[in-house]
């Protein structure tokens, strides 16, 4: 399954409640807003990484520049373009999206 | 033009561009300062992350307003106070962050830094000694 994520992990739990449903093996795409649980040191980054042993997390490129935040994404999280987003979801069996 | 001055303090708390709060917050603030009042911004939680450097918003199809920020100095607004902890909770430091700054008229235009970090006690008395609060 894909989860994907939009919300600040600062400012909505989305992301949390997706961590703790998301089963191992599966991906998580952050975007939107979801790409500030990218950044590395954060409060937030220690839990995100600990799920990155289980889970494969995905941040989308183009939102993360924009948020002036590229050079301090998690080390592990693979950034894609719209067209690496679109892979995914053809890709997997389902999409689930934590608004 | 009516000569009282009143102290706004406009509270941004949201992240830019995710949703319109960011901007529609820059187009009041901008709206204040040209009726030439006393206009102060206040940055906490994700509002933090408005004035981060290196935005660039070319893939997203939305327009780059964190330049804008750097032109509030011009319009005679100083002070732009971040809150320490929601940088730090966010992995930020204040090198991170647009440097902008305001022209002081009584030292000979003398460039100074309009960013001031705060804490939450500090946060407290901003909000007590301001005329009017804007949340955004």
């Amino acid at each position: 399954m894909l989860h994907i994520v939009n919300k600040s992990p600062f400012d909505k739990n989305s992301l949390e409640s997706c961590l703790s449903c998301a089963q191992d093996g599966s991906a998580v795409l952050l975007y939107e807003d979801g790409v500030y649980g990218a950044i590395k040191g954060s409060a937030y980054a220690e839990r995100l990484q600990s799920a990155m042993s289980n889970i494969t997390v995905y941040a989308l490129e183009p939102d993360v520049k924009a948020r002036g935040i590229a050079d301090k994404v998690i080390d592990g999280i693979k950034l894609v373009d719209y067209n690496g987003f679109v892979e995914l979801t053809a890709e997997k069996e389902a999409v689930n999206s934590w608004l | 033009m009516s000569s009282v001055i009143k102290q706004f303090l406009y509270v941004n708390r949201k992240a830019p561009y995710g949703t319109v709060y960011a901007l529609e917050s820059l187009e009041v603030v901008l709206i204040g300062a040209a009726f030439e009042q006393d206009v102060r911004l206040l940055f906490m939680d994700d509002g933090v992350f408005q004035i981060t450097k290196g935005q660039d918003t070319a893939d997203i199809g939305m327009k780059n307003f964190s330049p804008t920020y750097g032109a509030l100095g011009d319009y005679d607004v100083k002070y732009m106070y971040v809150c320490k902890q929601s940088l730090e909770e966010r992995g930020l430091t204040v090198d991170d962050l647009l440097d902008l700054k305001w022209e002081d008229e009584d030292e000979d235009w003398a460039e100074k830094d309009s960013i001031i970090l705060v804490d939450r006690e500090e946060m407290k008395s901003l909000m007590t000694d301001a005329d009017v609060v804007l949340s955004f």
